[in-house]
């Protein structure tokens, strides 16, 4: 949790680095305002609704729906076809992504997804979505 | 204090130019941009040294104005390096008008100029270097070809609520298309036919390369004075009745609403102040980055209801011929796209105004919009042309 009382070294990092080091760890956090209680995503120093200080990091249910989708043509040799799209949590929030583990036809506005976090091989943790087979939500 | 309503037609376009539309082999960004402002200034009937105010971006230096007002050789009075992505050049015009308004300077010249397709340092260097110096880190891992991703998403979300069809987005082009036919300095004027886009190389899905505008080097330059001194200069003066700016975010995942645009707020602003509405307006030039780009415009500019667009392009209806000519130099998708396409939205507004148009020229236009767009469906600028009996 943050608190500008404390000046230790991990508090005194960024909301990017402090979110990007979650992500690393394999946590997906968004931000939720205590203020206005409004959900907040991308994270940020203030929340972008009410103006209020840095909203608190929350974890998210992990479930949404593929809001918007595209399939990026790129040749074979270059590792081909691949899946962007913007998906939409249950919170409200909306953030870029890609679903994965189905062909790419298949993913299509109204899907319903589940996030999960993805470290590629010396990269950063990211968040990707599956299918959400079986969910309730 | 000034009113916007003051401002209405107090500043009157006065010359026009492009240079090096299409490819300059050779040519460096500002070399381009000289010539199209000296041509500009010329056309004006005026000398630089009469200009004393600047406004220009670049998509790649930061500081642009210096190294153009170094290079043109100015000392101006007023100066606006607001980048705006590809609304800049409209975007400039509500503070250069108030700048004219208040005394500031006499005679502004907006200027771009762009080698990005024969340049050896081109887009594809811009793009890695904004990945260090403008990062977006929620989008950039997940490799969205920008900026068409975010146009294709825009265009899946539209279709899906909607039912737009890719056919309708195919009219789009096509109609630039048979606008480029008529025009001499369109960079591609071949035939194009629906099918043709509709079988086109797609590129991210729903927009094939079809639907993508051009790759072009080119520059464009106006000068814009105050009205009464436009009356006394060689050119019938163009009056900028109405014009406004919108920015409601910056990455396509940020947008409130996908199928809407800030131009809903451009659109109203520039309306308002120019007291017109959509039905009053003669000839449209939209920024058409993407074919998707056209519907959003019509729709959020006011041309028909949300969801509508689609179903107002069909049949050629904004082809020559057509109920509403909408690009009628080709626009981005078939005449010039340099990187940054608004200027020459508005050149091309100002043209046909003139009764410029040659074989594409819409008879008897006397008011114009002229629509820009920046970034990936973030910045919007609009601006209301008039002929003088439209004040």
């Amino acid at each position: 949790m943050t608190n500008s009382s404390t000046t230790s070294q991990a508090t005194a990092t960024g909301v990017l680095a402090r979110h990007q080091a979650e992500l690393d760890a394999g946590r997906f956090l968004i931000q939720r305002c205590g203020a206005c209680q409004r959900a907040v995503y991308f994270p940020r120093a203030l929340c972008p609704h009410c103006g209020a200080g840095e909203p608190a990091m929350v974890a998210p249910a992990g479930t949404g729906a593929v809001y918007a989708v595209t399939t990026v043509r790129r040749k074979p040799e270059a590792g081909g076809d691949y899946n962007v799209c913007i998906v939409e949590l249950d919170e409200g929030v909306r953030l870029m992504s890609r679903v994965e583990g189905m062909p790419l036809a298949d993913v299509r506005i109204g899907l319903r997804v589940r996030a999960r976090v993805v470290v590629p091989p010396g990269g950063s943790g990211m968040v990707v979505f599956g299918a959400a087979t079986g969910d309730a939500a | 204090m000034t009113t916007l309503k003051q401002l209405r037609g107090s500043a009157a376009i006065a010359g026009v130019a492009t240079y090096g539309c299409g490819e300059a082999p050779g040519h460096t960004d500002m070399e381009l941009l000289a010539e199209a402002a000296r041509r500009a200034v010329a056309d004006a009937g005026l000398a630089m040294k009469d200009i004393d105010g600047l406004c220009t971006a670049s998509a790649s230096a930061t500081m642009w104005a210096m190294p153009v007002i170094e290079y043109l050789g100015l000392r101006p009075s007023y100066i606006d390096s607001t980048m705006l992505g590809g609304s800049s050049f409209i975007a400039h015009l509500l503070p250069a008008m108030q700048a004219l308004a208040s005394g500031q300077c006499n005679a502004v010249l907006v200027c771009y100029g762009s080698a990005q397709r024969t340049a050896t340092f081109g887009r594809k260097e811009v793009v890695a270097s904004r990945r260090f110096l403008d990062p977006q880190p929620y989008e950039t891992p997940y490799e969205p070809m920008q900026p068409l991703s975010a146009y294709a998403l825009a265009a899946s979300r539209h279709m899906h609520e909607f039912g737009t069809t890719r056919r309708d987005l195919a009219e789009v082009a096509v109609a630039a298309r048979a606008w480029a036919r008529l025009n001499p300095e369109a960079f591609m004027r071949g035939p194009l036919s629906i099918d043709d886009v509709l079988g086109a190389r797609m590129v991210c899905d729903p927009l094939s390369v079809r639907d993508s505008c051009l790759v072009t080097d080119g520059a464009g330059a106006f000068v814009l004075v105050r009205a009464d001194h436009a009356r006394d200069l060689p050119r019938e003066p163009v009056h900028v009745l109405g014009t406004g700016t919108a920015v409601w975010n910056r990455q396509i995942s940020s947008m409130h609403d996908l199928t809407m645009t800030a131009a809903r707020d451009s659109g109203r602003a520039a309306f308002g102040m120019a007291g017109l509405a959509p039905r009053d307006i003669d000839v449209v030039q939209l920024y058409d980055a993407f074919t998707i780009n056209v519907l959003l415009f019509l729709e959020d500019l006011g041309f028909c209801a949300k969801g509508e667009g689609g179903a107002f392009v069909r049949d050629g209806a904004i082809a020559p011929g057509g109920r509403l000519p909408v690009n009628t130099n080709g626009g981005g998708l078939s005449c010039v796209h340099p990187g940054m396409y608004g200027i020459f939205a508005l050149i091309e507004a100002v043209r046909q105004l003139r009764g410029e148009g040659g074989e594409r020229q819409v008879a008897g236009a006397v008011t114009a919009l002229a629509h820009g767009n920046g970034g990936t469906l973030s910045s919007q600028a609009t601006a209301v042309l008039g002929l003088a009996q439209a004040l």
